[in-house]
Formats: C-alpha cells, sequence, structure tokens
C-alpha cells in the first residue's frame, strides 16, 4: 500500500465532507433566522383579537379575522374543483392513456401548468372571469387558486398509481373485473394514501400564494361571506400591510405569516405521517 | 416431438384443445405453432427453462394478454370446443371460467373476507349471510380458514406469503372457475407453505382441470398428470409426466430434465 496516496485520499474526503456540512450549515442557518424572526415578531402581535376582529383602519386596533375565512374559503373552493379535475386527468393518465398520443399530450400540457408562473394564472382567471363578471370575486379567487391545484394532483395521481405494481391490475382483470372497476375498486384504494399526501401538499402549496389571488378575489377591508364578491386572504392581506407605514398593520402582517407558516408546517407533517402510516 | 393424442393416453377426455397457437410480442414471436391439449380433471405442467413461453402460453388461455398494446395471438384454443381466440368472446365470462394464480401473491389492499368477496360479487346477487357462506367455503377449499376465520377483517396484506398465495387461490376458486391456471405459484414460497399448495393443487384436481408454469422438475413431477417440456418457443415434447420424467422421447428434453443444460 501506498501511504502517501491512502493519507491523500483521506485528506481529500475530509475536505469534501467539512464542504458538504458548512453549505448544509449556510442553508440552515437563513432557514432558521427566517423562522426566528418570524416566530419573534408573529407571536409578538398574536393575541385574540387577531382571530377576532377584521381588517382595522390604520393605526386602530384590529385583527385578520376577515382574511383567515376568505383564505380557507377559496382554499376549501380551489380543492372542491381541483380535487375531482386533477384525479380523474391524473387517473387518465395512469391508467387509460399510458402509451396514448393524448396521454403524451395531457402529460406534457399538465408540466408546462405546473411550472407556469402563478401571477401567469392569476392573470388569465382575471381575463377570463373577472373582466367577463364585470367585477373582483372569491369565485375567481378559487378558481385560479384550483388551475395551482389541478396540475399537483393530477402529477401526484399519475405518479402513485404508475406505482401500483400491474400484477394487482392483472390478477384483478383474471377474476374478470373490467378496468372501470379495477380501478375504483383496486388502484385507487391502493394508491389511496399517496393521493392524500398529493392533495395535503397542494393545499400547503396554494395556502401562501398571492399572485393568483391580486386581481382576481383582491382583498376586502371587511368580513364577507359572498364569494361574489372581492374578498380578503392571508397572503393578500399580509402583501397590503407589510407594504405599509403603519407599526399596527406590520404586527398583523407578522402574525398573518406565521400563521400561514403554522397551517403550511401541520399539513406537511400530517402529509408524512399520512405516507409513513401506509408503508407500514 | 409427441404431442398427445387420443389413442396415446386412453380415454381421457379434452377440456382445452390449443391448435397451432402463435403468439407475439410486437414481432417477436413467442410461441411458435403450439398444438396440445389439456385434460379433464388433470394436472399439466410446462416446464422449460426461462423465456420458453410457458408462462406466456398460460397468459393466453384467459387472455389476460390483452391488457397491453401489441400483444396478440393466432391460432385456435378451445374451451369445451369453443374457440376462446374468438374476437367476439366475452372476456369477463371467460375469466369467470378460467381463474389464475400469478407468480408473487397479489392480495388486494382490503380486509381477508373482502378479498374473496370481491369477484363473488363480480357475478352474483349475495344477501349478507349467504356472502359469509361462500367466503368461508373458499377458504377452506384453499386450507385457510382455520387459520383466518378469526381476522377475517383484517388486512389481506397483513398474511405471510405462503397464506397471502392460498388466500389468492381461495379467491378464484370462489367464482367457481373450470380451469384454474398457477404460473409459478410457489416461486416466493419457502418450502412449508410450498408443500402445502402443492397439496392443495391435487386435491383441487379433483374438480378443476388445471396448468403450472414451474421451474423446479420436481414439483413437476409431483403435483402432475401429464408434463410439456417447452424451450424457444415450441413445445418439445408433452407426454404423461411419469414417461416424460423417465424415458424422455426427445434428446432435448432427457438433457433438460437430467439437468445438463437450461
Amino acid at each position: 500500500m501506498n501511504r502517501s496516496r491512502y493519507a491523500r485520499r483521506r485528506r481529500r474526503s475530509t475536505v469534501f465532507m467539512g464542504l458538504s456540512i458548512a453549505a448544509t450549515l449556510f442553508g440552515l442557518g437563513w432557514l432558521g433566522m427566517i423562522l426566528g424572526a418570524l416566530l419573534y415578531q408573529g407571536f409578538s402581535g398574536l393575541d385574540i383579537s387577531v382571530f377576532t376582529k377584521s381588517t382595522p383602519p390604520p393605526a386602530a386596533a384590529g385583527g385578520l379575522l376577515n382574511a383567515i375565512v376568505g383564505s380557507l374559503l377559496m382554499v376549501f373552493f380551489a380543492v372542491a374543483i381541483g380535487t375531482p379535475v386533477g384525479l380523474m386527468a391524473g387517473t387518465y393518465l395512469g391508467e387509460y392513456g399510458r402509451h396514448g398520443r393524448l396521454g403524451f399530450v395531457v402529460r406534457f400540457l399538465n408540466d408546462i401548468l405546473l411550472s407556469a408562473p402563478s401571477i401567469v394564472l392569476g392573470l388569465f382567471i382575471y381575463d377570463a372571469m373577472v373582466l367577463t363578471m364585470g367585477h373582483f370575486s372569491a369565485w375567481a379567487g378559487g378558481v385560479a387558486l384550483a388551475t395551482i391545484v389541478i396540475p399537483v394532483v393530477v402529477r401526484t395521481t399519475e405518479n402513485i398509481l404508475l406505482l401500483i405494481p400491474n400484477t394487482l391490475r392483472e390478477a384483478a382483470a383474471a377474476l374478470g373485473a373490467g378496468h372501470s372497476i379495477i380501478i375504483r375498486q383496486i388502484t385507487w384504494r391502493a394508491a389511496r394514501a399517496g393521493i392524500i399526501t398529493g392533495l395535503l401538499l397542494a393545499v400547503a402549496r396554494i395556502s401562501g400564494e398571492t399572485a393568483p389571488l391580486l386581481f382576481t378575489a383582491l382583498n376586502n377591508q371587511f368580513f364577507s361571506l359572498d364569494p361574489n364578491g372581492p374578498m380578503a386572504s392571508l397572503p393578500v392581506s399580509i402583501f397590503q400591510m407589510a407594504m405599509s407605514p403603519y407599526a399596527d398593520w406590520h404586527r398583523l402582517a407578522w402574525s398573518g405569516a406565521l400563521l400561514i407558516t403554522m397551517a403550511v408546517l401541520i399539513l406537511s407533517i400530517t402529509a408524512r405521517a399520512v405516507e409513513s402510516r401506509s408503508e407500514q | 416431438m409427441s404431442a398427445g393424442n387420443g389413442s396415446a393416453h386412453g380415454s381421457e377426455s379434452v377440456k382445452v384443445a390449443i391448435n397451432n397457437l402463435s403468439f407475439y410480442y410486437g414481432k417477436f414471436k413467442a410461441l411458435k405453432n403450439i398444438t396440445l391439449p389439456l385434460y379433464r380433471n388433470k394436472v399439466t405442467a410446462f416446464i422449460g427453462p426461462s423465456g420458453c413461453g410457458k408462462s406466456t402460453l398460460l397468459r393466453v388461455l384467459n387472455r389476460i394478454y390483452e391488457m397491453y398494446p401489441n400483444q396478440y395471438a393466432e391460432g385456435e384454443v378451445l374451451l369445451d370446443g369453443e374457440n376462446i381466440l374468438d374476437r367476439g368472446l366475452d372476456v369477463t365470462l371467460l375469466r369467470a371460467k378460467v381463474g389464475m394464480v400469478f407468480q408473487k401473491p397479489t392480495p388486494f389492499p382490503m380486509t381477508i373476507f373482502d378479498n374473496i368477496a370481491f369477484g363473488v360479487q363480480l357475478y352474483e346477487n349475495h344477501p349478507k349471510s349467504e356472502l359469509d357462506g361462500r367466503v368461508e367455503l373458499a377458504l377452506r377449499r384453499a386450507a385457510l380458514w382455520d387459520e383466518v376465520k378469526d381476522k377475517l377483517h383484517a388486512s389481506g396484506m397483513s398474511l405471510s406469503g405462503g397464506q397471502q398465495q392460498r388466500l389468492c387461490i381461495a379467491r378464484s376458486v370462489a367464482i367457481k372457475p373450470e380451469l384454474m391456471l398457477f404460473d409459478e405459484p410457489c416461486s416466493a414460497l419457502d418450502p412449508i407453505s410450498t408443500a402445502k399448495i402443492e397439496e392443495l393443487i391435487a386435491e383441487l384436481s379433483e374438480d378443476y382441470t388445471i396448468a403450472i408454469v414451474t421451474h423446479n422438475m420436481q414439483q413437476a413431477s409431483r403435483v402432475s398428470d401429464y408434463s410439456a417440456f417447452m424451450f424457444l418457443g415450441e413445445l418439445v415434447e408433452f407426454d404423461v409426466t411419469e414417461k416424460l420424467f423417465t424415458t424422455p422421447s426427445n434428446k432435448q428434453t432427457e438433457n433438460y430434465i437430467t439437468g445438463r443444460f437450461g
């Protein structure tokens, strides 16, 4: 054995590991600072009125109730529209259209939609819905968010279905089950945890989206449950308040940011839990 | 080649007559003009090296190959005189008559009970009480009842490999097929589970016609009445199992069963 060659190898290994650790620490450091600032600033402004009062006039006490409810409502619309469409399209890709030409085209378009900047999707809905209806509305906001949900659900559904072994489909077909029965009773069931995970991640993704809501749902100073009119949402409220010159609004913006982050965190953890439970 | 015929094998009645069957994966010809019978209530084993087409032959008998594009069969396969390769034939009804057990156990992601009920309910309307009876009967038939009777509502995936395979057999038996296909049913199982499945196959042959693909020649000689040796998509020799394994008439067969190639 050549000792100096071995020493050189060990030195290189140490340097390489050192660089990897440094890069990790660098990345985690920023993340830690962001989370630290968020927790400190967010919690210092967080009190019960955040959940019970709506957007205040400048320099007065108020809360985020209208934005929280608006966000929940529009995310609900988006999921209600996006889940069936995404699930069925993903099923088409994963079960019927695997090799076909239509499947190829749909898959390609879905990939484009998946990586499209969300402000473009917002603009499209502005043009398609807001201009035709003549006013901003929570409907339009929900549809804009749905255009983000759909490609995510399509992609995860297809991917999970591709992971289901063909032997399972063959076994069901060998009993005389038709394709639709196999899908509804066998492969969807086997893919359930994965599909739910994908849906939860899609919800996490849209809860923080601002761009598609800016010119669809716009914003609303007041509490509103009317989906036919403009509606407040957490991301847009944060944007508006953070850009303002008022200290009260800044505090509320931090609290809103903390709420969104916590919601996303809980969704991600739930998604992980669903996934790992299904692996057992 | 000595394809079996009535005179050579006495008074057996033919359940399935395969006549001049060829099979293609795209342009590749995987089966070349196969002709042989499957006798009623007998076990026929298919042996031969990997890729010789024995599994492919099985997959023609329930037309499961149709799930994939670019696979097609030519020739004739008569099940009780009816050509199952006919375009007009209802594949669902065919598969009700022809059950299949695969290499890897494939329990469905549902309870043990539902695994069996799934197939039954594709064809029959049963009140709950009657369905219970059907499920029990199928599980008894597959020698699994005593092991699972107290946990019928546990997941089918929670069973051991050998139990899962017997669950798959029970699932198949439950819809009362006439012909049962076994595609290397023991290759993923330990020796004890294998012995149980072999025992089961012997019992099932009282009621069903059985075709089994196996890599294990001892297994073929233990469970089957007739054996077919295949090589590169051709049927080399078909005969009574005892004769094929003791005094094969073909040199290639002899080489294979004595372990000199393949």
